[in-house]
């Protein structure tokens, strides 16, 4: 009797203690995986936040107050550890730098996308996907020297002005733009091209009427994540654009500032010196600017992103029923 | 009649005609526009090159005199400099490697094969998170936070681990590095940097595995594990080499965390927990770049130049082994 159920058992695929002792152990270090990568997550946003929070809890007098003078100064004669200045002039030199690397990358990225699904036969269209792929793979710092070399050649050794920044972003944005515009093109479904072509609609209107317009939420939220990414983007401007104090506006003449180089430029100054006590003075402020424009850009960044799902969960078409 | 007729019909051949121009011209901005993209590649390549010429071809000896962090008498010419930067660079890499991929992998099957489906999504944008925080506050919140949270168990891994040569305390004072600004401390920050990138990768080939494979693997009996061991691992596996070398690319070009995280040094030593002995390509242009003169720049470009070729051919690599596992996947 019992000899049977063992056989039974068995038969029916009842577990060695060893496959059993596998399968559980894979299945918890699977999750152990999972749960370690959240451990940065977490911890490195709860850490921006409640460092970053600090600067704006000092104001000019060294008191304890909330203010957001922050967000309204530039870096423009303040030195020492005086509890002052603040990241407009990076806030507005990573919007205009950005900005112009969009102006820049959106046209060539899209246009490219387009030839690559609409018109792209043979060897360039096989060549011209693969070599978008590989320059996904750009280290971004080499996108900046090569921004540095080609003004360099074209204007004059060391320029370092916003556009050449723009450019250098451009270099990283136009692959991120290729690849979800060509995406979201594949996605428009072929009846809507040959319905166009059956009422005589000749091709080059019926990509701009009909494709284009059908994927144009799927191409914004594509270009919106490539914009979350070259903002956060440091080493290309650290060569490209220099640092600077105060406001610039001007994209071709002189440096500018922007948020991430701002925040190492920060870091790299450490502690401050405080001797005399009549004026106020705080070792830390340094740290405290760092971190307050860390969290200035991570709450950019993360709005980008939230801007993107929405676009796309509210204004994509309804494809694939 | 005839009247209203005429101008219709004088209207049909001009507008066809001006249609195929705007067509021609339309078709020709998108493959002037896809050009760009092959013409902005060889220009990356010809302008480095070009300002990197006159630190490569020096000879006379003017490049060490100019650039004071160029000694050729103590061993240190560009060229040995640079092969420094590569040996630093591919080490901590690798490290980061090492540290990322089974994580990555562990992740992904976790997302396609064990979270529940509702929840799948949200717990794959999570990850996808930790590639939104820009390299920057990365390096910020390793220098200033994660260093001194590393340092006791390096301490730990130096006195009890220190005869393995990858965990060697400094040879002059016995100890490791008291700050932590070694390479292991780069290597954990780039880990976390490259796994979204390979877990995004791995766990779209995962996802692809047929149906079909994962069920008959499981009506043989095999357990969860077993059915992913047998069928989702030899499905994804060039999908799963492809990824960590897209990681690998990404963890060579990384500037700004190991700027930050790393005290520089120039050696081949493999002791991880000694500071002052490494640096990579990038952080070292990122570090010299802004006081260097114009002999100093064009040697940084020169080692600019390095890094995009080798880059380039891991990215290239990488690539083409995806590519060809979705050539002959039977998936649609």
């Amino acid at each position: 009797m019992s000899d049977t159920s063992l056989a039974t058992a068995s038969a029916l695929g009842g577990l060695s203690t060893r496959r059993k002792f596998v399968n559980g152990g894979m299945t918890a270090l699977v999750y152990a995986a999972f749960t370690l990568a959240l451990v940065p997550l977490v911890w490195l946003s709860i850490t921006v936040v409640r460092k970053g929070v600090d600067r704006f809890f000092v104001d000019s007098h060294g008191d304890h107050v909330f203010n957001i003078e922050f967000l309204q100064q530039t870096m423009r004669g303040v030195f020492g550890g005086a509890p002052a200045g603040g990241i407009l002039h990076a806030i507005w030199g990573t919007l205009i730098i950005t900005l112009a690397a969009t102006v820049i990358s959106v046209p060539i990225g899209l246009m490219t996308a387009v030839y690559v699904v609409e018109y792209g036969t043979g060897r360039l269209k096989y060549f011209v996907t693969f070599f978008v792929d590989v320059m996904t793979g750009i280290p971004s710092i080499v996108a900046g020297l090569f921004a540095y070399a080609l003004f360099a050649v074209l204007v004059g050794p060391g320029t370092k002005t916003g556009f050449v920044g723009a450019v250098a972003l451009s270099v990283l944005m136009i692959p991120v733009v290729v690849r979800a515009s060509e995406e979201m093109l594949r996605l428009v479904p072929n009846e809507l091209r040959e319905a166009a072509y059956a009422l005589g609609v000749p091709k080059w209107l019926t990509v701009v009427k009909v494709v284009l317009r059908t994927a144009i939420a799927g191409i914004t939220t594509g270009v919106t994540l490539a914009i979350a990414r070259v903002i956060g983007e440091t080493a290309p401007l650290l060569i490209a654009v220099g640092v600077a104090d105060s406001l610039n506006f001007n994209i071709f003449d002189g440096r500018m500032m922007t948020l991430p180089v701002y925040i190492v430029t920060e870091w790299h100054s450490g502690l401050a010196v405080c001797n005399d006590p009549s004026v106020p003075c705080l070792p830390q402020i340094a740290e405290y600017r760092a971190w307050g424009a860390a969290l200035v850009l991570i709450l950019i960044v993360m709005a980008l992103n939230l801007l993107a799902r929405l676009i796309s969960r509210f204004f994509s078409p309804k494809t694939g029923r | 009649m005839t009247i209203t007729e005429a101008p219709a019909v004088e209207d049909v051949p001009l507008s066809a005609h001006t249609e195929s121009f705007a067509n021609k011209g339309f078709a020709g901005l998108t493959v002037f526009s896809a050009s760009l993209i092959l013409v902005t590649l060889a220009a990356v390549a010809t302008f480095l090159l070009t300002e990197a010429w006159p630190a490569i071809t020096d000879t006379s000896g003017a490049l060490a005199a100019k650039v004071d962090w160029i000694k050729p008498d103590d061993g240190q010419s560009l060229i040995q400099i640079i092969g420094f930067l590569v040996f630093g660079t591919v080490l901590i890499s690798a490290m980061a490697l090492l540290i990322a991929t089974p994580l990555s992998i562990g992740i992904a099957v976790f997302i396609s094969h064990f979270a529940p489906r509702r929840l799948a999504a949200g717990l794959g944008y999570l990850i996808d998170l930790l590639a939104a925080i820009p390299s920057v506050v990365y390096g910020l919140w390793g220098a200033m936070v994660l260093l001194p949270v590393l340092q006791p168990f390096y301490q730990w891994l130096g006195n009890y681990f220190g005869w393995i040569p990858l965990f060697a305390p400094d040879p002059t004072t016995g100890e490791v590095s008291p700050t932590g600004r070694v390479a292991l401390s780069a290597a954990i920050v780039l880990a976390i940097m490259i796994i979204p990138i390979i877990t995004a990768i791995t766990r779209e080939v995962f996802l692809q595995t047929p149906k079909l494979h994962e069920e008959a693997a499981l009506a043989m009996g095999a357990t969860r594990w077993e059915m992913i061991r047998m069928a989702v691992f030899p499905f994804g596996r060039s999908g799963m080499i492809g990824a960590t070398m897209l990681g690998l690319g990404r963890a060579l070009g990384e500037t700004m965390a190991v700027y930050m995280i790393l005290s520089p040094g120039l050696s081949y030593s493999f002791g991880v927990l000694q500071a002052g002995e490494h640096t990579t390509i990038a952080a070292n242009i990122a570090l010299k770049f802004p006081e260097a003169n114009s002999q100093g720049v064009s040697a940084l470009i020169a080692m600019g130049l390095a890094l995009f070729v080798i880059t380039l051919l891991v990215n290239m690599l990488a690539r083409w082994i995806v590519s060809r596992r979705s050539e002959f996947s039977g998936a649609n």
